[in-house]
């Protein structure tokens, strides 16, 4: 119908218009509260990009963040909501902090075992979230939610009780690592992990084959699409369910891992730090990408790091961040959907959509 | 009865009122097929729009209507999203749910823990003297007598008229509603603007009675989530959403007790949990193959009772999108 | 109700489906339109009854232009009513909820005068409905009646019934058409008949319509013959199949003794052997503990109590993937809903299905896919997402996508929705197939279907299951009446 540069322009239109349309209506709720845009952009440049300490900040947020999204990608294939891959985090984190703050060994030994402790904590909690979807038929979403509730209890139980720090607990955090359980730095104008770097890649390496080149992936797709005729194909959906929820609770436990022995240095309520529904967010946008998926977890660390400087600066609470963040997100879903209206025989966007995997009902004993 | 029990049971009906309101809201958008999943910001948003509007304007009333626009207009965006541009309701339902949770904490950060107005109590003259149950039901703010209408109005309404007829059915099966000249995709807009300004009200429930003020992180953090699961256990009725709610609020008041008792040690921090595995364990009962196991090893006069109390079948086109012709 | 449609056209696409259609049906007749699936006859029904627009044509009701309704109320209030082949009622609904849904009752209804309503359009057609029923207690059989009922109701003078009979039991049939003759005799209501059962038509109708390829191509006046309307439908008589049995003692599969518990019914103490090369059919109503069988003989039911026997190796209490391994096939009645994973491509079906290391050789799967393509005649490339086939390119898949050889083919309604000639094709991939040593187990609601292809045939009632150990020695008049629950000649058979 259309010429091809109207369906180019539509195109980059579609694209373009809700960052701009986002950006517009946060520089409008930033008039509102009686602050200038033009500062705020400042500040966020500068909180993200004022020296390579500030950069390595964004960092920080950035590998967590990509860990959870490609977590993420695989349950998203699955046709799953992880929605709890904010309590993996926090459990991750909370058995790498056992790990830190009662095993004496070596770095070279104990860091390790901190990160494989995380994993085991994270797929354990995921794996909690897969067995009541699977066995007993509760909606990851809810099961997810109410285990992201228990997580964070049981963090700040451990915090303000077992593991209160002698000096008297604040419920704040627990006493601070001791240096050997920590992820080295960089260097002290760059702080951040060169381990944790390397796990990134391996894990976007790592996914990205596993779903494109193995049988596993090839299942968790026809499982994701239709749990129904997968199940007929000959594929174990069960086992695709649970296998794609441990993994993504793997990844995530590494995330809370890293904010624990990286990022804070001790084990803090919500370790999380919203870091897992940010990651959700990141793959709602982007679909089921891991490459995309890690490069706009950056570019949100970029607006989270960013907006550490607001309060700082402009006495701005920094949920302004994620006002921004959900803004886009909002329109670029809205506008995929006017597109489709709009150019209808324009490919799908690879937006994830839910999908009930089949539960093998147990048969009541007679 | 013991005149401290009895402040108990009133403050559980009091605490448990923005719960009512938002999972009725809630059932009333989920029986016309649509869901909206944003509930725990939504709840936020017109808790703080609620309490600000109040304050500035010094009425209540126009708190309660900016906070019930605020929740409409969130249902709007769903389902427009939803059934005009076919995007997935749950994926747009849970980006809002962030947005709006962060939205409120942005925008009110400069009303934090301000006193401001809230509704007055209002005993019912004639029915609070009645012993014990007038000093629970009777003797409280005017939304919980909206309330406990609400129930039962949305019962009448649902069940007992030819529009709840034609309700139930766009979310049951909107092909067949299409065919007896329903207009299946209006009814899902309207009821889910319904549905969407009373959770804004159940916000306001909070800002303007229960917890008044706002604060960050906002008080009724969860609460979103647990209405939403109220919905599911109480399979989509309206008069098990009010148990489902009570026994939520009942729940936190026993923590709150035991918490002040000096007899028992449970730290506090644990207790928070409680209603989260009351929400697993609710949610186990009534899904899947659980409840059908249940029932088998009961005798057999109780089976029927309890299938009326656990049976949760959802609405079927719950989530669906229809195109009609 | 004189009813003269004039020259309605539709397309969709590039499918001319109603093609310049002119008819003219009078009051009180009842009227069958046959055709082949694909002929157009649902389309020209659903635009009769406000369920599509034409594109162009005229309607006209008594002698007036009805002018353009749009929608299915729009008809209804114009007189004309559809009773769909799966009735389009709100299964979550008690029966007087659905009477009364959509009839002008004002906004709060009197559930009494509406009762009584119900009652006396039921207890004059004959038909027995319990106003407090849930819907989904309801057989179809029922379901219809409710739908007619209702229809009646809201004042409709013109019926079009799509495939009523499949489905509903013998008893419920004669009630039907018993119905059906008295409101065309006495309330002088047209009726418009869709079917593919040529015995229903002849039973019922007073004459016949016949489409072909979206166009009218003939008309009849009943009494008329199977032969002539078979000559009408696909312009030459079909070659009856030839039955061939195939002996051979070796046993692919052995039920014995199984009970299997459905959700309504339970099949108890059930015993069934099915040797190489037999063709099996299992008859019966919707949910009567047929598809129980079919499905525990792959595994996606386990028996409660007996033993299950594949080639000879025990499958008692095996998963269904189990079953795949020990070389049994199952097609399930739904296509792209159990079968086919929309989203997939051909070579990521056929990958699913053959590539059974770690890492799968996109290369081979994708060599193995064109392979298939060119063996089962598949209109489509490797890498063609699933949903762009159509139907009968879907079908045709999904047979490739079976083991070559399998022990056993359990297939639910193997040519549901397919057209004479896709049927025959899936019949005769299926015989060859049967032809070195596979077994096959199937159901259909096809009466004719079952006759023509089973060696033997169960025939499941409410849970009890009879044998019919010689198909050839049956018809469909048997086969209907057992299906519908009337045991008592079993002994003669």
């Amino acid at each position: 119908m259309n010429p091809p540069s109207n369906r180019t322009a539509l195109t980059v239109g579609f694209a373009l218009l809700p960052i701009i349309v986002s950006l517009v209506i946060t520089a409008v709720l930033v008039l509102a509260v009686g602050s200038n845009p033009i500062d705020v952009l400042v500040a966020v440049a500068e909180g993200a990009f004022r020296n390579s300490n500030s950069f390595a900040g964004v960092v920080n947020f950035w590998i967590p963040l990509a860990l959870c999204s490609i977590g993420l990608i695989v349950t998203f294939t699955a046709g799953l909501w992880n929605i709890g891959v904010e309590g993996q985090m926090i459990v991750g984190a909370v058995f790498a902090s056992w790990a830190a703050l009662f095993v004496d060994l070596p770095a070279p030994l104990l860091i390790p075992l901190e990160i494989v402790l995380a994993m085991i904590g994270g797929g354990l909690w995921a794996a909690l979230v897969g067995f009541l979807k699977t066995r007993l038929g509760v909606h990851e979403i809810f099961g997810g939610v109410a285990l992201n509730a228990l997580a964070n209890v049981w963090s700040i139980y451990l915090i303000s009780g077992p593991w209160a720090p002698p000096t008297g607990g604040t419920a704040q955090a627990t006493a601070p690592f001791k240096d050997s359980a920590l992820l080295p730095p960089l260097s002290s104008e760059f702080p951040v992990s060169l381990l944790a770097l390397i796990l990134v890649a391996a894990a976007l390496v790592i996914v990205t084959f596993a779903l494109r080149g193995t049988r596993w992936g090839l299942q968790l797709k026809a499982t994701g699409k239709n749990s129904k005729s997968a199940l007929l194909l000959g594929v174990p959906t069960l086992q695709s369910a649970m296998t794609a929820f441990i993994v993504c609770g793997m990844l995530a436990g590494i995330g809370g891992a890293y904010r624990v022995l990286f990022t804070y240095a001790s084990l803090r309520p919500l370790a999380s730090g919203g870091i897992g529904f940010l990651a959700l967010l990141v793959v709602l946008l982007v679909g089921l990408r891991p490459m995309f998926a890690v490069m706009i977890a950056f570019t949100f660390a970029v607006i989270l790091g960013g907006s550490t400087r607001l309060k700082v600066a402009l006495q701005l609470d920094q949920s302004l961040a994620g006002v921004l963040q959900g803004f886009i997100v909002l329109l670029v879903l809205l506008s995929n959907g006017l597109r489709q209206r709009f150019m209808p025989a324009a490919v799908e966007p690879p937006t994830p959509i839910t999908a009930t995997v089949e539960v093998q009902r147990i048969q009541p004993p007679v | 009865m013991d005149d401290n029990l009895i402040n108990i049971l009133n403050s559980v009906v009091a605490n448990a009122t923005p719960l009512v309101i938002a999972g009725i809201g809630e059932t009333i958008t989920e029986r016309a097929g649509v869901v909206n999943l944003s509930l725990d910001g939504s709840l936020a948003l017109a808790a703080m729009i609620g309490f600000v509007t109040a304050l500035t304007t010094q009425s209540v009333i126009l708190g309660m209507i900016a906070a019930m626009i605020a929740g409409a207009l969130i249902a709007l965006i769903i389902a427009v999203a939803g059934i005009e541009l076919r995007q997935d309701q749950v994926a747009v339902g849970f980006v809002l749910t962030l947005l709006a949770a962060d939205l409120a904490q942005f925008l009110g950060q400069n009303y934090t823990r301000i006193p401001g107005p809230t509704l007055p109590y209002v005993p019912i003259p004639v029915l609070r003297d009645i012993p014990v149950v007038g000093e629970i039901f009777f003797n409280h703010e005017p939304l919980v007598y909206l309330s406990y209408a609400l129930i039962f109005v949305t019962w009448y309404a649902l069940f007992h008229t030819r529009s709840g007829l034609a309700h139930r059915a766009v979310g049951e099966r909107p092909a067949a509603a299409f065919a007896r000249g329903t207009n299946v995709n209006r009814l899902r807009y309207f009821y889910t603007i319904l549905g969407g300004a009373l959770v804004g009200l159940a916000g306001a429930a909070y800002s303007l009675a229960v917890k008044p003020g706002w604060s960050t992180p906002p008080v009724m953090r969860g609460d979103g989530w647990i209405a939403l699961a109220i919905v599911i256990f109480a399979g989509w009725h309206p008069f098990r959403v009010v148990l489902g709610a009570y026994l939520f609020a009942g729940l936190r008041s026993l923590a709150s007790a035991i918490q002040r008792s000096p007899d028992i040690q449970i730290p506090l921090v644990l207790l928070n949990g409680l209603p989260w595995l009351l929400m697993i364990i609710t949610l186990v009962l009534v899904s899947g193959g659980a409840v059908e196991r249940l029932l088998n090893i009961m005798p057999r006069p109780l089976q029927k009772a309890m299938r009326t109390v656990l049976r949760s079948d959802p609405p079927a086109a719950l989530g669906t999108r229809f195109d009609e012709g | 109700m004189d009813i003269e449609l004039k020259h309605i056209h539709k397309r969709f696409g590039a499918v001319h489906a109603n093609n310049d259609i002119s008819l003219k049906v009078s009051a009180g007749h009842i009227v069958a339109v046959l055709g082949e699936n694909g002929a157009g006859k649902s389309t020209l029904m659903k635009i009769l009854s406000g369920y599509q627009p034409a594109d162009s044509g005229e309607i006209w009701l008594d002698g007036k232009s009805a002018g353009s309704y749009r929608t299915p109320q729009g008809a209804i209030s114009a007189g004309i009513g559809m009773l769909q082949q799966d009735p389009l009622d709100i299964p979550a609904f008690t029966v007087l909820e659905n009477f009364v849904y959509g009839q002008n009752t004002g906004f709060l209804f009197s559930p009494r005068k509406w009762r009584e309503r119900l009652k006396s359009i039921s207890a004059r057609l004959g038909f027995e409905l319990d106003s407090d029923q849930p819907i989904a207690h309801l057989s179809i059989g029922q379901r219809q009646q409710l739908e007619i009922v209702r229809l009646l109701s809201m004042g409709v003078r013109t019926l079009i019934l799509d495939e009523p009979t499949t489905g509903i039991s013998a008893e419920q049939k004669l009630v039907l058409f018993k119905a059906l003759r008295e409101l065309a005799m006495h309330d002088h209501m047209s009726i418009l008949l869709v079917s593919h059962k040529l015995e229903d038509v002849i039973a019922l109708c007073d004459s016949v319509v016949v489409l072909r390829g979206g166009q009218l191509v003939g008309k009849l006046q009943m009494p008329a013959t199977t032969d002539e309307l078979v000559r009408l439908m696909f312009g030459q008589e079909l070659a009856p199949h030839a039955h061939e049995c195939l002996i051979n003692p070796k046993i692919a599969i052995n039920l014995d003794n199984v009970t299997l518990k459905g959700k309504r019914v339970t099949v108890e103490n059930f015993s069934m052997k099915i040797r190489s090369c037999e063709v099996i059919g299992l008859a019966g109503l919707e949910e009567s503990g047929q598809d129980l069988i079919l499905r525990a003989c792959v595994g996606l039911i386990k028996a409660t109590r007996g033993q299950i026997t594949v080639n000879s190796s025990d499958m008692t209490g095996k998963s269904y993937r189990d079953f795949l391994a020990g070389n049994v096939a199952f097609g399930a009645a739904g296509r792209l809903e159990e079968g086919l994973i929309a989203g997939l491509t051909l070579t990521e079906h056929i990958a699913l299905t053959t590539e059974n290391k770690t890492l799968v050789d996109w290369a081979r799967a994708t060599l193995v896919t064109d392979h298939k393509i060119k063996q089962y005649n598949v209109r489509g490339r490797p890498d063609s997402p699933i949903e762009t086939l159509s139907g009968g390119n879907q079908q045709r898949l999904l047979m490739a996508l079976m083991p070559d050889n399998p022990v056993l083919m359990a297939l639910e309604q193997p040519t549901r929705g397919l057209d004479v000639d896709s049927a025959r094709w899936i019949w005769q991939q299926l015989l060859e197939r049967r032809a070195h040593g596979t077994a096959i187990l199937f159901s259909s609601p096809d009466l004719d279907e079952l006759v023509t292809y089973s060696d033997r045939i169960f025939v499941a009632y409410a849970g009890r299951i009879v044998e019919i150990p010689d198909a050839t020695q049956t018809n469909i008049d048997e086969l209907g009446r057992l299906i519908g629950g009337n045991f008592e000649k079993e002994s003669a058979l």
